[in-house]
């Protein structure tokens, strides 16, 4: 066998000592500036590459930031996805909802948008009979809709109420995300602009336009990334953290 | 006897003469048997697809099954063999600028998947048009 139809070894020409000296010398420039850094954790992996278990993507959202009575992470989330609505607030669907919490004893108000957690244990992937919901190795859990036969144990076992079952008939889906009636679907952290190396997602982006910026798109197994540098600052909580899902999207000031 | 003999080399040589007119045109496709009538790609955008024509008549669909878990699960979106790359390129504006829908003979996919009888629900949920620009 030859190694020359492998993906990503036709140039392998590396002796191990080579390479070892090749990669201790890359660790050596990688731990001097921020800014070399920057562009390695955001530089776009090539379509032809599949994901590695070497990132995880997340989302920080800093509820002391997101404002009472805003919706354009919802309104940036429908256009992305075309999340048309039929009028039936019961059954529409939702990937994204801003909750309002109420601490009973002190009065403090808090509001927050609530969306898939992207669990490392989701609980939607337990229950699921076909394996049609599942977690990417990048740590962004999806539903595989060639495979869901749309039963929604998943929409029973989330602790979040993040998914939503198509009741009707859909047309003029975008080509980037393909939804239909009969399976159920939730945030998908926007996997194609993630693909595509845009580095943040449709929400977080519409925050960030709004003069918000409550929403962080990161990698939070890079402790270099922003993501991780701002909830090493001030920490942050899981929703629900009893349940020990070890969520993937993490909030602040609740 | 000697009869029965001839005759019998009489009707194999017309069996024979009425199979070489036929076969060529049973080759050739030309005839009676209607051909489904399959639109057109723009000169421009390109002459010649991803695989052989005979080829992706015969496998385009175990294509862009293997195609779409990569891209599913693995998150490999590369253009060849993807859904997305056939609708790109094959389906195109018809007259008055609009684009044929799935179902409609004009729309690339069904003007040959009517002819076989093949029954897809791909566009339940794909788009069964390219993107606006």
């Amino acid at each position: 066998m030859t190694t020359e139809n492998l993906p990503g070894r036709e140039n392998d020409d590396l002796g191990d000592a080579a390479r070892r000296r090749f990669v201790s010398s890359l660790a050596a420039v990688a731990a001097v500036p921020g800014v070399f850094l920057q562009t390695v954790a955001e530089a776009a992996r090539p379509a032809d590459q599949p994901v590695t278990d070497k990132v995880r993507w997340g989302l920080l959202i800093d509820t002391e930031k997101c404002n009472d009575g805003c919706d354009a992470c919802i309104k940036a989330c429908d256009e992305e996805h075309n999340l048309e609505g039929f009028g039936r607030p019961t059954t529409d669907a939702q990937w994204i909802r801003k909750l309002t919490a109420r601490d009973k004893r002190t009065g403090r108000v808090v509001t927050m948008p609530m969306l898939c957690q992207h669990c490392e244990h989701p609980p939607c992937v337990d229950v699921c009979p076909t394996g049609a919901s599942f977690r990417r190795v990048d740590g962004i859990v999806l539903v595989d809709k060639h495979t869901c036969i749309g039963c929604r144990y998943c929409m029973m076992a989330c602790p979040y109420k993040a998914r939503s079952f198509i009741h009707e008939t859909l047309h003029d889906q975008k080509p980037y995300a393909p939804r239909g009636k009969g399976t159920v679907e939730s945030c998908t952290m926007c996997v194609h602009k993630v693909d595509r190396g845009d580095g943040t997602t449709a929400c977080a982006e519409a925050c960030d336009e709004e003069g918000h910026q409550a929403i962080l798109f990161g990698d939070l197994y890079d402790p270099d990334s922003e993501i991780s540098q701002r909830m090493r600052e001030r920490g942050a909580t899981q929703i629900r953290a009893d349940l020990k899902l070890n969520t993937g999207v993490r909030y602040q000031g609740i | 006897m000697r009869a029965s003999y001839v005759r019998m080399r009489l009707t194999a040589g017309a069996i024979l003469l009425a199979l070489l007119w036929v076969l060529p045109l049973m080759a050739t496709g030309e005839g009676r048997v209607p051909l489904p009538n399959i639109p057109p790609v723009p000169a421009e955008k390109g002459t010649q697809c991803v695989e052989d024509t005979d080829v992706m008549r015969r496998n385009h669909m175990e294509f862009i099954l293997h195609q779409r878990d990569d891209t599913v699960h693995r998150g490999i979106r590369t253009e060849k063999h993807s859904l997305k790359g056939c609708i790109d390129c094959h389906v195109n504006p018809i007259e008055g600028g609009s684009y044929p829908e799935y179902g409609s003979e004009e729309h690339f996919c069904s003007s040959c998947h009517t002819y076989a009888a093949v029954n897809i629900d791909c566009f339940q949920c794909h788009n069964d048009e390219p993107e606006a620009e």
